[in-house]
């Protein structure tokens, strides 16, 4: 186990490097001139040198690498350009208004998707699982950003059941007064997608000779469900929250943009009006490593749930 | 690869057995979902083909209605109320001791004489309504569907460019290049897809073709898998040893040999892809970094629509929406079919 998380930790780091790579080479070459974009409109040129010197950017590039890389590793990720906050405390102060919006996302999403798929994969063929693909496909093809104009104006403007937008110190507040809409309408668009996903796994271990075995010795149909078809279905189900977990951390842009919720979506959409590379740059690289921390994490819960799994 | 063995019970030497695509057509006309949504596909793409060319939608910029005109089927709007503010009944009071430009007047009349100016008369009612600045809906809407379906084909076909061309390297050579390439797509699957695309459009800037070229950036790494995997499993069979053996360069089994029999797997995966794009061109316009502000796209009309939904004029947001369903609906209707008809092992399975 130990050499198994050791060995896969070793296969990070060329991913990592390959990241910041990436991100050092995209903002250095197709980003624009960072010492022009810090100087603003009315910068003399002397200013733009000088910016230039305490940058390194007169350095060779390996040297510009080499004061990135050190910066990374010392977790010194520099401060943003347009606000002079640390990127740290970027971090600290915008991930839980994030947090408190995208992980009832999550957990709600999985509670309706879960059971209704479970239900129509068992009446595949029915009229409950035709129309419930019907409703899918149709709900699939309108776009996020309709639920959400047409979601604030009749439940915030017109209904008056929730407030337009906001947002409050107190995470209870926050929680019981402005996150249910945002929540609501993001539930409202990611159970269809869901749905669909769950059901075809369902439909997969449904289609398994252990279920037929199970229901040959006279097992209930709801024991086959629950007991056998269930458990099973969870692997893939499993992997693929695992996968949608980065994602929270992101936050949904498009929420908390139209929201006005100061999480870390909108500040990375802020970041990118204002050029501000540091912050892209930071927030990419986290998340990338949190991205392979996580697939780690979820590979060993596999091995918990389920024994059969071989770690290699 | 499904081709269909001879039926009769002896079969004959040069009978030729269908072909894939031959199988596959069978296979989709009979199915009338697909295919009515393939119908509905092509005359988008008619459409799409005539607002391009400037036949249709070409003065979707020009101002022909008053401003927010309703629908026809709503009539014009009543006229407001002008109750607060009367009209002064006396002469103006006389300024022309203190006026500086008192005068200049017959100066400035005689040279106004000069340009002729026409009220063009502004339309009350359009077929769909008008938007704030008095332009028709309708062309809109029109040129809205080009530039949205433009880019979701043009960022589809450029993303399975990428990822076919690296799949098929990664999946055929193996080895070094394999391994390069594997590295590739971890980097790029390690950041989240959204923020990929930020990142680029932060580097990039605006305009169609930026869009494009960032979802296409961005947007490679399952197909490339998925033709990688195919190239794997192909490059060992006995057809492709078979070409070495007479001297096929590695080019050309690649893409002459191979290519056409992973084609459909490419063909499914694009037209997936397609609908994905399209829904990411609106949300990115939407947030500012999609399309420029002289062009229009569904995402544009529904990033106004907010502000004119809460003043009550609702009609472009549903046309945007309704154009956009309906043809987001047919193409996945479509692309389901051909998944269907081409590949009919991945019945069922979600992309």
């Amino acid at each position: 186990m130990a050499a198994y998380i050791l060995r896969r930790l070793w296969q990070m780091v060329p991913t990592i490097l390959g990241v910041l790579l990436l991100v050092f080479f995209l903002f250095k070459y197709f980003g624009g001139d960072a010492a022009e974009i810090l100087g603003g409109l009315n910068a003399t040129p002397e200013q733009i040198a000088a910016i230039r010197q305490q940058l390194g950017l007169d350095q060779p590039v390996w040297v510009q690498l080499a004061i990135y890389l050190k910066g990374v590793v010392t977790f010194d990720w520099g401060r943003s350009w347009a606000t002079n906050e640390a990127v740290s405390n970027l971090f600290a102060s915008r991930l839980p208004a994030t947090l408190t919006v995208m992980l009832p996302i999550l957990i709600l999403d999985l509670l309706l998707a879960l059971p209704i798929a479970m239900w129509v994969a068992s009446r595949r063929g029915s009229l409950a699982d035709r129309a419930i693909m019907v409703v899918t496909t149709v709900a699939l093809s309108i776009s996020f950003l309709v639920y959400v104009i047409v979601g604030q104006y009749l439940f915030g403007f017109q209904l008056g059941w929730f407030p337009v937008q906001g947002w409050s110190d107190s995470v209870w507040t926050n929680l019981a007064i402005y996150a249910p809409l945002p929540v609501l309408l993001a539930v409202m668009v990611g159970v269809a997608p869901q749905t669909r996903l769950y059901r075809s796994f369902f439909l997969d271990e449904l289609g398994h000779d252990y279920v037929r075995t199970a229901r040959a010795k006279g097992l209930t149909e709801n024991t086959v469900l629950f007991k056998h078809v269930l458990r099973n279905a969870m692997i893939p189900i499993l992997t693929n929250i695992g996968l949608s977990l980065p994602g929270v951390f992101v936050g949904s842009f498009l929420i908390e943009v139209f929201f006005s919720i100061p999480g870390l979506g909108r500040e990375i959409l802020l970041a990118v009006n204002r050029s501000d590379y540091p912050v892209i740059q930071a927030i990419a690289v986290y998340l990338a490593v949190l991205t392979m921390v996580i697939n780690l994490v979820v590979d060993l819960l596999f091995k918990l749930v389920d024994p059969r799994v071989v770690l290699k | 690869m499904t081709q269909a063995h001879s039926r009769g019970a002896t079969p004959q030497l040069f009978e030729r057995s269908e072909g894939v695509w031959h199988a596959a057509w069978r296979r989709f006309k009979a199915d009338r979902v697909g295919l009515s949504s393939a119908i509905v596909v092509l005359a988008f793409l008619l459409l799409v083909l005539l607002a391009s060319l400037g036949v249709v939608a070409k003065g979707w910029q020009a101002e022909v209605g008053v401003a927010n005109a309703p629908p026809t089927l709503m009539g014009p709007r009543p006229p407001e109320a002008m109750g607060a503010l009367e009209v002064p009944k006396g002469p103006n009071v006389d300024l022309s001791a203190v006026d500086p430009l008192a005068p200049r007047y017959a100066e400035i009349e005689a040279a106004a004489k000069k340009y002729q100016s026409s009220d063009s008369i502004k339309a009350k009612t359009l077929a769909l309504g008008a938007d704030r600045m008095g332009r028709d809906v309708l062309s809109k809407a029109v040129k809205g569907t080009q530039i949205s379906v433009f880019v979701g084909l043009l960022a589809a076909l450029l993303a399975t460019l990428i990822g076919t061309v690296l799949g098929a390297l990664g999946g055929f050579f193996g080895g070094k290049v394999g391994d390069f390439l594997e590295w590739l797509y971890n980097v790029f699957e390690a950041i989240p897809s959204i923020l990929l695309i930020f990142a680029f459009a932060a580097v990039f800037g605006r305009g169609i073709s930026t869009v494009v070229l960032i979802l296409g950036l961005a947007g490679w790494t399952g197909l490339y898998r998925q033709v990688r995997a195919e190239f794997m499993k192909h490059g060992g069979r006995e057809y492709v040893r078979a070409a070495e053996a007479i001297g096929a360069s590695a080019y050309s089994r690649m893409f002459r040999h191979i290519l056409p029999n992973v084609s459909h797997v490419i063909l499914v995966r694009m037209s997936l892809l397609v609908v994905a794009f399209i829904k990411s061109e609106v949300i990115l316009s939407y947030l500012g970094l999609g399309v420029g502000v002289e062009d229009v796209s569904w995402g544009t009309m529904l990033a106004e629509a907010q502000s004119e939904l809460i003043l009550g004029h609702w009609w472009q947001l549903v046309t945007a929406t309704a154009l956009m369903a309906l043809f987001v609906t047919a193409f996945s209707l479509m692309a389901d079919a051909w998944r269907d008809a081409l590949d009919p092992k991945l019945r069922g399975a979600e992309s």
